[in-house]
């Protein structure tokens, strides 16, 4: 966590940031993916990297995601570190092959021979009326295959601290940004810091309930614990950061201590990360536990466009709020 | 082989009364997606819509052209391929509203109308993501005989998905009767398609032997006798085609995109308005072949404003579909 009292800046601000950074210190960086030059993508992310590095080093590609998804991990392969840019998370889809079958595995089936050093950025979350094919959250299908790392940031400190990271690491790397959080602003220092990938934080400190969040969920799961503490309770907000690696050990522990977990993740609760995580609270803190370790993710369905409709797919503050009231016994 | 549509070759039998229904079906579309923008500005509409303003020939060249059953897959920018195969405008604007009167039950929205009725297989979000479906949609009709033709519309940008590549080697190794609309209108969402692009066109689909012809877009009479020509060709069993339209988006990629100068220019937006409005120039056309004056034309101006204000009067004070309605239709 950085100290208070240093400047803040929004998350877009914060990735905008470690991208300059890393791309100044190391001339093979390169960013790669559709309207990110001029435009600095739909978001304005990018805004003023072109400017900065030319359109050798922001390249504008055609609508070919799973073209130029292969062609950065060869670049990786090969001497260069993408930066691959996936305007929206639901086009992952699109690149699974390059993905899945090429970067995750080019490392281990040539016995460690190649690497690829890449970083793959897309998006994540609903709330934006944006209908079913511009909302999901499908981290849960990179963190499934071994062989890629994945990162999930819910504040610009760790977005800036993270991507540092990922650009510095010799193995893809995903890294989600939550379309909902570009704008939410805090502290991060002018001085040079990284993250590193596999490390959880304790958002919040607490004692009687453990609410694991992920991303876009971090904050759903602080807004409930303020409500839990007006009831009597207190929450601690876990953030693993990455899905993979796991800080397996920072949950475990947290959860050994306070007896109760939610984890609230806005994927989708089947089969999804935040099954994942739950198991492996209820493996490591099995003994210690009070009550089922309980997941909270999108609801089983496309995300509709229809405001109220939308609204009832993802966790709330007041959702997650319920949800810890009945597992304290409280309701 | 690619053809360039000879632009005097306008389809011969067409009536005054179809020239006017174009004409009626170009200026819904126009009208519709006005009062979408005004949606939009007036805070009434969720999230963000892509206007076809500019582009209407295209839809309504090529629908004039389909039969009633014939189907048709559509974009992000898909309001007028909706509308020209029939859809309702107050349907329409209760979905975009996300209103439970709407086709899709408010869950669809603007990119995703879908009328079984009206052959509308669905418009889609994802760039070229109804390739596949067009195409399979072709081969249901040929496998099961019906004579219907599936046309795919989509935007350049859709050039560089390799599933169009790979449907377009299919449709003509297979013969299927599929039509593939590539509406250029130079821009993805902020970069010039010549920045995309390279090599010619057509030439990709003439490359695995489908018929590939180029129009201007903004001429509708142009752009429904070379689509009545390849629809009836596939209708019989000669195969798929290729139909590239040359236009222009005449407002930004979405309701949101006002400021464009850092993509393209003031002066270039103001000349193809000025000089290639297709509504505007076939209304010219209209009245020189004296196949309507400019009080008749008018007259439908005014009786289509009139059904749009009835069409989002009616959207607006609709409701919402019911909590119970998010996990309906998740499986069939
Ligand atoms: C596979 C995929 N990649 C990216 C996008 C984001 N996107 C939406 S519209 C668009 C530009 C599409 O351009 P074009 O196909 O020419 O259609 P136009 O918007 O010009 O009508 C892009 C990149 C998407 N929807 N799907």
């Amino acid at each position: 966590m950085p100290e208070t009292g240093i400047r803040e800046i929004t998350f877009a601000e914060a990735v905008r940031e470690a991208l300059a950074e890393e791309m100044r210190r190391d001339s093979r960086v390169f960013i790669m993916g559709e309207d990110v030059a001029e435009a600095g993508t739909p978001f304005k992310v990018l805004s003023g990297l072109v400017e900065e590095f030319g359109t050798s080093r922001v390249v504008d590609t055609p609508i070919s995601e799973a073209g130029f998804t292969g062609v950065g991990v060869g670049a990786a392969m090969t001497g260069l570190r993408p930066v691959v840019d996936i305007m929206f998370g639901d086009f992952i889809t699109l690149t699974m092959d390059q993905m899945a079958n090429q970067a995750a595995k080019v490392h281990y089936m040539s016995g460690g021979k190649w690497n690829v050093p890449m970083v793959m950025r897309t998006t994540l979350g609903a709330a934006r009326r944006s209908a079913a094919q511009h909302s999901q959250s499908l981290h849960a299908w990179f963190s499934h295959i071994p062989g890629l790392k994945v990162v999930l940031p819910s504040t610009p400190y760790d977005a800036k601290g993270l991507l540092k990271s990922a650009i510095r690491d010799d193995n893809p790397v995903i890294f989600f940004e939550d379309k909902m959080s570009f704008k939410l602003k805090g502290p991060v220092p002018e001085a040079e810091y990284t993250i590193p990938l596999g490390v959880a934080d304790v958002k919040r400190i607490g004692t009687d309930i453990t609410l694991v969040g992920t991303s876009s969920m971090v904050q759903v799961a602080l807004e409930a614990a303020v409500m839990l503490e007006q009831a009597g309770i207190s929450a601690e907000v876990v953030d693993p950061r990455t899905t993979w690696p796991l800080d397996e050990h920072t949950l475990i522990e947290s959860v050994k201590k306070t007896s109760r977990a939610i984890v609230i993740d806005e994927g989708y609760g089947r089969y999804g990360v935040a099954a994942e995580i739950a198991a492996t609270i209820a493996e490591g803190a099995f003994h210690y536990l009070d009550g089922p370790v309980k997941r909270m993710g999108a609801m089983h369905v496309p995300i509709p466009f229809s405001p109220p409709l939308e609204d009832l797919t993802v966790p709330t503050g007041k959702t997650v709020f319920d949800t810890a009231m009945t597992l304290c016994g409280r309701s | 082989m690619t053809t360039v549509s000879d632009p005097t070759r306008t389809s011969a039998g067409v009536g005054v009364e179809k020239w006017l229904r174009m004409y009626r079906q170009m200026m819904a579309i126009r009208l519709f997606e006005e009062n979408v923008n005004e949606l939009y500005t007036r805070a009434l509409m969720p999230g963000l819509a892509h206007l076809y303003i500019g582009e209407e020939a295209i839809a309504v060249g090529v629908c004039e052209a389909l039969r009633h059953d014939d189907y048709v897959t559509s974009t992000h920018r898909g309001h007028g391929h909706c509308l020209a195969k029939g859809a309702s405008p107050k349907l329409m604007f209760a979905e975009l509203l996300g209103k439970e009167a709407g086709y899709c039950r408010g869950k669809g929205g603007s990119m995703h109308i879908a009328d079984p009725a009206t052959g509308n297989l669905g418009a889609n979000a994802i760039v070229a993501g109804s390739v596949g479906i067009a195409t399979g949609a072709a081969l249901s009709a040929k496998t099961l005989k019906t004579g219907q033709v599936a046309v795919c519309f989509f935007g350049e940008g859709a050039l560089g998905q390799g599933v169009l590549y790979e449907c377009m080697n299919l449709a003509q190794l297979w013969k299927l009767p599929v039509i593939y609309v590539c509406e250029n209108n130079m821009y993805t969402e902020y970069t010039h398609f010549s920045e995309t692009t390279a090599g010619d066109i057509p030439s990709r689909a003439a490359a695995f032997g489908v018929r590939a012809e180029t129009v201007d877009g903004q001429d509708v009479r142009a752009v429904h006798a070379v689509a009545t020509d390849i629809a009836d060709r596939a209708r019989r069993g000669e195969g798929p085609a290729f139909l590239l339209c040359n236009t222009y988006r005449y407002r930004g990629h979405h309701v949101g995109d006002i400021n464009r100068e850092y993509y393209r220019s003031k002066k270039e937006e103001q000349q193809w308005l000025a000089e290639s409005d297709p509504i505007k120039n076939f209304a010219e056309w209209l009245k020189s072949q004296k196949h309507a004056d400019a009080g008749a034309l008018s007259t439908i101006d005014s009786e289509l404003r009139a059904e749009m204000d009835k069409a989002v009067k009616f959207a607006v004070a609709a409701p919402y579909p019911g909590a119970d309605e998010v996990d309906q239709d998740v499986y069939a």
